[in-house]
């Protein structure tokens, strides 16, 4: 039987999804499995909504994900998780960052930003984690270190040892953003919570 | 060694074990990347051409020299780059050659979605198609073993999904390719039409020696299954959709797309109950398969149109429902792409909104400039249609209509194809106004050096085409160069355009806001006190204002570009620090 594990990235464009799968690729390459990581490119990187797709196991066919096949969602934006919510299985877990980026039409007034985001969200979505990811990026140097909170937080739930997410972090981040990038990952996996490892 | 890789870096690994001494190209996404990782390795010279016409001819020039030779594009490139492409099919090469065209089924970043199989099916061409990186790498090096062994160019077909998904591939050294003799051969090379006569008799034996070979090559395979009810033939990505969604389904896996096999296919289908073509966009192997008697169907569950995933071949062939997943149960505002905050296109876009013009767009970041609330924009259809098509505009609708409409173009754009539509403007007395965007860069597909930016594909510093002059050059006599981030001066100058009688040139001029060069400034803050909520600086679309009763900036966002400021009216917006 087919054992791909499927994680979807999303956010705005900008954000680092990127760095995010790219994380995650050399991860799950170094534990020997088999990978695919799929991004767009190009015009939907210019602050729209943005999605990765990265699948892993024995072997991995399809570099995509469909609705219902995530085994994790990763959101970086409130309103991006509320967007993407139907691609995670039933039993899915959900990581979504309580930043709110506001779409051009909220901005000029043609639609709404959704209000009770968080609340809906626990209610759709059986295994929730929602965090600001944001205030300890912040505090670790840069808001752009969002992506390395949630991967931190991420990375109490794969089951791969920590030693392993560090090598990753050193081979994808340039030396002289890793110590900042460190005290993220570090960030991240503290809002799992000492008493749930 | 093993390594995960972008499917276009796997293609541009497969150029340097190919022993490929030449990649020419012209950016377009999906396929950029391919050149940009060719780049990379020294044993490979590599450029950004002016367009894919000349990429190809570039390419061309380096397989007639002898050495293995390669271009990328992407699927509307093609277009482009069709006039060498057919012709080329005659003179065959020296050295091996290949073209790369990444189509964008599903249209992520394209303003079309043509498929172009069409293209290795009319000028005859041999065209294989991966399904994966490690395919990407491979069938680059058949590729080149093709074209040689054929005397041919052969093509490289992708799509957005294997040129930017990534998988494992095993890299190997690079096979030092000698340099061919070349060797003067006017019966091959001068396609005059005694020659041509003879050389499409060449063509014609060719493509009879493809069809065997597309019979025994190892790019088609057969992958028996067990489950024979339903026998699939496919060939790239919806090859891993197929696998996923039917593991024990008997796969007819198509490498080589043009030309396709005939008794490997009548023989595939006679092991099963029934024959599916999973392919996308246009019915290519479906429309074969009925010319050579073989009863398929295809597009009758899939369509013409967008991207196959694993889960409609699920629920179209199995009759299996989507799982239903964590639905949210409300409506999501759209975020589509903006102009980034400081973008330079952005003030330009202002002053054309404020002035009510029409505007003939072009290819580029800016196309974004159609959507609300600049909403200035017109018609976008290809690269240089900006000009050519504003000058046909106003030919049609008179000197009156000329001075309330503007062609809008980017620096890399202009050089790509608008020089030719703005010479043939001066040369027949057109009388249109053309504002050039140039922001130092080749924006959209991720910053390329082009030719007006003073800088080659290795950012060392090359010989600089002057826009003022060039345009001075073919005959326009009002030129004229004006800071993007200056509103007034910007309006002033476009003003200015509009009232000449006469092909008129404004240069609206200011870096890429994501340039490395570019300092960004500290970011700005709204005095609450002094904002009385008037919303003008609502107007220029930037993504890092908000409004409630009240602007506000997002300090994240924001780069300081001050374009904001200058249009409020109670100058409430001010540098953070100027609030301490």
């Amino acid at each position: 039987m087919n054992n791909t594990k499927s994680i979807m990235i999303v956010g705005v464009g900008g954000q680092g999804s990127l760095l995010a799968s790219k994380l995650l690729g050399s991860l799950l390459v170094s534990q020997g499995l088999d990978v695919k990581v799929s991004e767009v490119h190009g015009m939907a990187q210019r602050g729209g909504s943005v999605v990765t797709y990265v699948r892993y196991g024995d072997q991995v066919s399809s570099p995509i994900i469909q609705q219902g096949e995530a085994d994790y969602l990763i959101s970086f934006e409130l309103c991006e998780a509320a967007r993407w919510s139907a691609f995670l299985k039933e039993d899915g877990v959900l990581i979504a960052n309580t930043q709110q980026i506001m779409p051009m039409p909220v901005i000029t007034g043609a639609a709404q930003y959704p209000q009770g985001l968080e609340e809906t969200l626990r209610s759709v979505c059986k295994n929730a984690w929602i965090v600001d990811a944001l205030t300890p990026a912040e505090e670790a140097g840069s808001p752009k270190a969002v992506n390395v909170v949630l991967m931190g937080l991420l990375s109490r739930m794969l089951g791969i040892p920590e030693e392993a997410w560090e090598k990753a972090m050193e081979a994808c981040i340039k030396p002289a953003l890793l110590p900042l990038n460190q005290k993220a990952f570090q960030s991240g996996r503290a809002l799992f919570g000492p008493d749930r490892a | 060694m093993k390594e995960l890789m972008l499917g276009n870096q796997a293609v541009a690994r497969g150029l340097y074990e190919a022993g490929c001494r030449l990649v020419s190209s012209y950016p377009g996404t999906p396929s950029t990347e391919i050149t940009e990782f060719a780049s990379t390795y020294p044993e490979i010279y590599t450029e950004w051409a002016t367009n894919e016409k000349v990429a190809y001819e570039v390419a061309m020039g380096g397989a007639i020299g002898g050495g293995r030779s390669f271009c990328a594009m992407k699927h509307v490139g093609l277009n482009v780059a069709a006039d060498p492409l057919f012709t080329t099919s005659y003179t065959g090469v020296n050295g091996g050659m290949v073209v790369a065209v990444a189509d964008d089924q599903g249209m992520h970043s394209s303003q079309n979605e043509q498929d172009s199989r069409h293209y290795a099916v009319a000028a005859k061409l041999p065209m294989v198609e991966p399904s994966d990186s490690q395919e990407c790498l491979d069938f680059v090096k058949e590729a080149f073993r093709i074209s040689e062994e054929f005397d041919t160019p052969a093509m490289l077909r992708l799509s957005t999904r294997v040129s930017h998904s990534q998988s494992i591939v095993t890299l190997s050294d690079r096979e030092e390719i000698p340099l061919r003799d070349y060797a003067k051969n006017p019966a091959k090379y001068v396609m005059m039409p005694a020659n041509a006569q003879k050389r499409h008799v060449v063509v014609e034996e060719r493509t009879r020696r493809l069809q065997e070979f597309a019979e025994t090559t190892p790019l088609n395979r057969v992958e028996p299954g067990s489950d024979r009810r339903i026998g699939i033939i496919t060939a790239g990505i919806c090859y891993q959709y197929v696998r996923e969604a039917m593991p024990d389904a008997p796969v007819l896996k198509l490498g080589l797309l043009n030309p396709l096999p005939e008794k490997l296919i009548r023989d595939f289908a006679g092991t099963v109950d029934q024959v599916v073509v999973v392919e996308e966009l246009d019915p290519v192997i479906q429309n074969h398969c009925a010319a050579i008697g073989v009863k398929v169907t295809g597009k009758e569950h899939f369509g013409y149109i967008g991207e196959i995933s694993q889960q409609l071949i699920r629920t179209k062939l199995l009759g299996q429902e989507p799982p239903k997943g964590c639905a949210y149960p409300e409506a999501v505002p759209v975020r589509p792409p903006v102009l980034c905050p400081g973008c330079p296109h952005r003030g330009v876009f202002y002053t054309l909104h404020k002035l009510g013009v029409t505007v003939f767009g072009d290819i580029g970041c800016y196309t974004l400039g159609a959507l609300p609330p600049l909403s200035a924009m017109d018609t976008t259809l290809c690269m240089g249609a900006s000009i050519s098509g504003l000058h046909g505009f106003n030919k049609i609708r008179g000197a009156e209509s000329a001075r309330s409409s503007v062609a809008v173009i980017g620096d890399s754009t202009f050089a790509h194809s608008g020089i030719t539509g703005l010479v043939d403007m001066v040369y027949n007395k057109g009388f249109s106004t053309v504002v050039i965007l140039d922001n130092s860069i080749t924006g959209m597909t991720g910053h390329q050096q082009n030719p007006t930016t003073g800088y080659d594909i290795h950012n060392t510093a090359a010989p600089q085409l002057s826009l003022e002059k060039l345009c001075e050059a073919v005959g326009v006599s009002h030129v004229t160069v004006a800071d993007a981030g200056d509103l007034k001066a910007l309006s002033a100058a476009i003003k200015e355009a509009l009232a000449f009688q006469g092909p008129a040139v404004v240069i609206a001029r200011k870096p890429c806001a994501l340039l490395k060069t570019v300092r960004r400034k500290p970011a700005l803050r709204v005095d609450p006190d002094g904002c009385i909520g008037c919303k003008a600086c609502m107007g220029i679309g930037c993504p890092a204002i908000t409004f409630n009763g009240k602007a506000a900036i997002d300090p994240t966002l924001c780069v300081g570009c001050d374009l904001c400021a200058g249009l409020c009216p109670k100058h409430a917006i001010k540098e953070a620090a100027a609030h301490e």
